[in-house]
């Protein structure tokens, strides 16, 4: 029986020729990743460790993106101590502000994850660089702490779902709305434990920005990873970013997976998850009327150049809803300097919109656009749970930016072509 | 090593978002993360927890984020053991690695009412349900995972 590309990249880092579904191994880590909110628990964790040192001082990113530019007194506490514990073991790669951005969209510019690698990152989102070709995984901070010394972790291989992408996507439709339409299919605990494995034709028609928010997205299918195949624009893309090597595996052709999904892309239609599950999807032709209080377009999902090029395409020349607060958020500083760079800012403080420094903010509900009860939200951010962008009463439908930016103009939810578009 | 407490029940999906706010994530101190424990799904579940109470859910129990902070305030706030259907996966490593016990069950799962008096075996995966006089075979851990939990969470496991 052959091994999936999951599989593959676990053996090699295991130093195995060859391991199967369920076996428990100990892999060695490219990249050991922490934000604000769990690295300094696993900063803690780390002082209990009698060996005290990092395994490699190149190999660990901390990105300070949750609550930065610090919200709070208890924040910037947290912040000093990522700063402090970067400072004393001489971090390679820790993003002060100014030069940070959201850490799953920092890590792939940066070039610090090419295909190939196993990253573990203490951030549930961690699996964005499956996009790259790369394992990648979220942890929590214990095991963010024991990576940091050790360079290693435990895994459970896991055994794999496979999605056959085929056709080409309609004009609106794009990455976000095709793992939107997976999720609705499979569910919040569809992919549970699994690998969920990207293949086919369609894959070409995807950009890169697509597959990072596609990749994103698997752990709300409850997933371990989600990974792509590796093809022109993604060794283009590392070419451009990372001087690294990176290495590309195929699943074997007799892999076996627990189930195979095929999906024609052609037939998707912009795709909306109501609250307060990602798996609760309509099309945008289903959602009715929908009035909405608040926009938000960032986030490690949807806060990249491509996302805000189409919000600019939207809103070009058009106003925000009265009473409708557009909060757009660019992912990193090297984006929103080509936003700026580009025109795309200027097109949306026209329109009434506010633009942000790169932060989660509103993401989790920390700050920068925390919703009242009963308030609605469309947001480009990836999970819509029970008080996921503030009060519990309050809540958040999540489309991709085109529909985020349709809906601003609307004032309720709504896709592009609704503006004629 | 047993865990013997009073059930409180929750149905699936139950996610870290409700389980501890973001909004309390400035704070990493167990002690004040308890206090917010289940805040958005149950605010009186706090009030109600005594030492050694038994959480018992459906489905994709702790799905969402990473926050080790999840299973760092169930701990805190007393709970000595969770018994659900599944597990997210990140929950399932980080309750093994801060040693919280947790057993995957859906028999158990789906049968344990709120208010049910509960007995755990950890050696054996084994399930008693006192007040109706049933008992369940849970998922015992695989061998790595016991030494894990022995040691008391990964750091110990990695000094040891
Ligand atoms: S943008 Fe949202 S989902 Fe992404 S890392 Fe930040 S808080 Fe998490």
């Amino acid at each position: 029986m052959g091994m999936t590309m999951t599989q593959k990249i676990l053996a090699v880092h295991a130093g195995l020729d060859k391991v199967a579904a369920g076996q428990l191994i100990e892999a060695d880590l490219d990249l050991v990743l922490g934000n604000d909110i769990t690295a300094p628990v696993a900063i803690h964790e780390m002082e209990k460790v009698n060996k005290k040192g990092v395994f490699d001082k190149d190999k660990i990113a901390l990105v300070p993106d949750h609550f930065t530019p610090n919200k709070d007194i208890k924040s910037a506490e947290h912040c000093k101590c990522v700063r402090d514990f970067a400072g004393e073991h001489n971090i390679t790669n820790y993003f002060e502000i100014g030069e940070m951005g959201i850490e799953h969209a920092l890590l792939p510019e940066k070039g610090l994850v090419v295909a190939g690698d196993v990253v573990i990152g203490a951030d549930s989102h961690t699996c964005t660089y499956g996009a790259l070709g790369a394992f990648s995984t979220g942890v929590g901070s214990t095991d963010m702490a024991a990576g940091m010394v050790t360079g290693k972790a435990w895994f459970k291989v896991p055994s794999a779902l496979k999605f056959q992408l085929t056709g080409k996507p309609a004009k609106w439709v794009s990455g976000k709305d095709v793992i939107l339409h997976i999720i609705g299919m499979t569910g919040v605990d569809g992919a549970l434990y699994q690998s969920m494995e990207f293949t086919g034709d369609g894959i070409a028609h995807l950009s890169m920005d697509d597959r990072f928010a596609m990749a994103n997205m698997a752990i709300e299918a409850g997933a371990k990873n989600g990974i792509f195949p590796v093809d022109e624009k993604t060794v283009e893309y590392m070419k451009e970013h990372s001087s690294r090597d990176f290495k590309v595996y195929e699943a074997d052709k007799d892999a076996e997976y627990d189930n195979t999904y095929v999906i024609d892309l052609s037939a998707l239609k912009p795709t909306v998850a109501f609250p307060h599950l990602p798996e609760n999807t309509k099309t945008i032709d289903e959602v009715g009327n929908i009035k909405i209080d608040q926009v938000v377009i960032g986030s490690c999902t949807n806060g990249r150049i491509e996302d805000l090029r189409i919000a600019a395409g939207v809103l070009k020349e058009k106003k925000v809803a009265k009473g409708i607060r557009v909060i757009i958020l660019p992912a990193t500083q090297a984006i929103y300097l080509q936003a700026m760079e580009e025109g795309l800012l200027a097109t949306f403080i026209k329109a009434g919109a506010v633009v942000s420094t790169p932060t989660c903010g509103p993401c989790l509900g920390g700050h920068m656009g925390v919703l009242a009860a009963g308030e609605r939200a469309v947001a480009t951010t990836n999970r819509n749970f029970v008080g996921r962008m503030g009060h519990v009463e309050s809540e958040v439908y999540l489309a991709s930016p085109a529909v985020a930016a349709a809906s601003a103009v609307t004032g309720k939810i709504s896709g592009p072509s609704e503006l004629g578009l | 090593m047993r865990a013997h407490g009073t059930v409180h029940k929750y149905g699936n999906n139950v996610d870290t978002d409700v389980i501890i706010p973001a909004r309390y994530l400035n704070s990493s101190d167990p002690a004040e993360l308890a206090k917010k424990c289940m805040e958005d799904i149950d605010p009186e579940f706090v009030g109600r927890v005594k030492a050694g109470d038994i959480i018992v859910a459906n489905k994709n129990f702790g799905c969402g984020s990473s926050r080790e902070h999840a299973p760092i305030a169930i701990k805190a706030a007393g709970v000595s053991c969770v018994i659900a259907e599944t597990f997210a996966r990140i929950f399932f490593r980080n309750a093994i690695n801060i040693g919280l016990p947790i057993i995957e069950c859906p028999e158990a799962a789906k049968a344990i009412e709120a208010g049910d008096e509960v007995e755990v075996d950890f050696d054996n995966g084994r399930i008693y349900d006192i007040t109706k006089g049933a008992s369940y075979q849970g998922q015992p851990f695989p061998e790595f995972m016991q030494k894990i939990i022995k040691a008391e969470g990964l750091i110990n496991y990695i000094n040891g």
